[in-house]
């Protein structure tokens, strides 16, 4: 692409010094990412599979409670609450609030304990429930 | 203060005696473009995010208090209108939230046309092809209950 160079270039990443706000922001997108793909992935392999019977659920489960299931099953689930408390903040921040610095700054490493906090109750909750 | 500082919220400007410094982007791109949708992706990403997110609620809910996750568990609860319903929404939602988003993300990074286009082409057949099944999925498993010869 031809540039004009009259005109000034756009500060990039490189530049800032990071803050728990830019750490989110990207969060959210990669944690987007792989919802979308893996996650999504996951969830129509479970639907298909319950739906063509017992067999090809059973090769599902066994997939899911394994080692490498369970990991990915922690990932997605770090994920999803991630990319759903970082988008709550966004949520909140399109409607022009939570822009001073201190409580953006706050509130976006709130989102990131959040998320490590709900994944770890939920697959607590989840061993002394089902084990 | 003039109206024309007011609209354009300069920067430096104290939200404290300029409200306008405050306004979103969002505020200014409504109802823009030829056909005044200018914001519409952006607004029906919201949207879609407020629903992903209630009936993400409600499947994590229904799962945990299923008594059993086997085969047998999860058919007879999605037999139960009350579960198959608001799983083809969560189907329906997600795959267009997760299209959006990813589409986003195409364009931020591709940013030759020809390529742009053509991920943008496969993640449309993708997104919509990966509900399909799923929507397929539940719909079988739901009319099975219905007493028809199988």
């Amino acid at each position: 692409m031809s540039r004009n160079p009259n005109r000034p270039l756009s500060p990039h990443l490189g530049v800032y010094k990071w803050g728990p706000h830019m750490l989110v922001s990207i969060l959210h997108r990669v944690t987007g990412a792989g919802l979308a793909t893996v996650g999504a992935a996951a969830l129509v392999w479970w639907l298909v599979a319950a739906a063509s019977g017992e067999e090809a659920y059973e090769s599902f489960a066994g997939w899911a409670i394994s080692w490498p299931g369970v990991v990915v099953g922690v990932g997605l689930t770090w994920a999803f609450f991630q990319h759903l408390l970082s988008g709550l903040r966004h949520l909140v921040m399109d409607i022009g609030a939570g822009f001073e610095i201190q409580g953006n700054k706050f509130w976006a490493t709130m989102t990131m304990a959040g998320a490590l906090l709900l994944t770890a109750a939920l697959w607590l909750y989840i061993a002394m429930e089902r084990l | 203060m003039s109206v024309d500082t007011a609209k354009t919220g300069e920067p430096g400007a104290s939200p404290m005696t300029d409200p306008a410094a405050l306004e979103t982007p969002l505020a200014r791109a409504r109802g823009l473009g030829s056909a005044r949708e200018g914001a519409e992706h952006w607004w029906h990403e919201r949207a879609s995010a407020v629903a992903v997110l209630l009936l993400f609620v409600w499947l994590i809910v229904s799962l945990l208090r299923l008594p059993a996750l086997d085969h047998r568990g999860v058919t007879e609860w999605l037999r139960d209108p009350l579960a198959a319903v608001p799983m083809l929404l969560l189907i329906a939602a997600t795959f267009w939230h997760l299209k959006m988003g990813l589409q986003v993300i195409v364009e931020d990074y591709v940013h030759d046309e020809g390529n742009k286009f053509l991920v943008l082409l496969l993640l449309s057949f993708a997104a919509i092809g990966g509900a399909a099944f799923a929507i397929f999925a539940v719909l079988k498993i739901a009319f099975a209950a219905t007493g028809l010869p199988r």
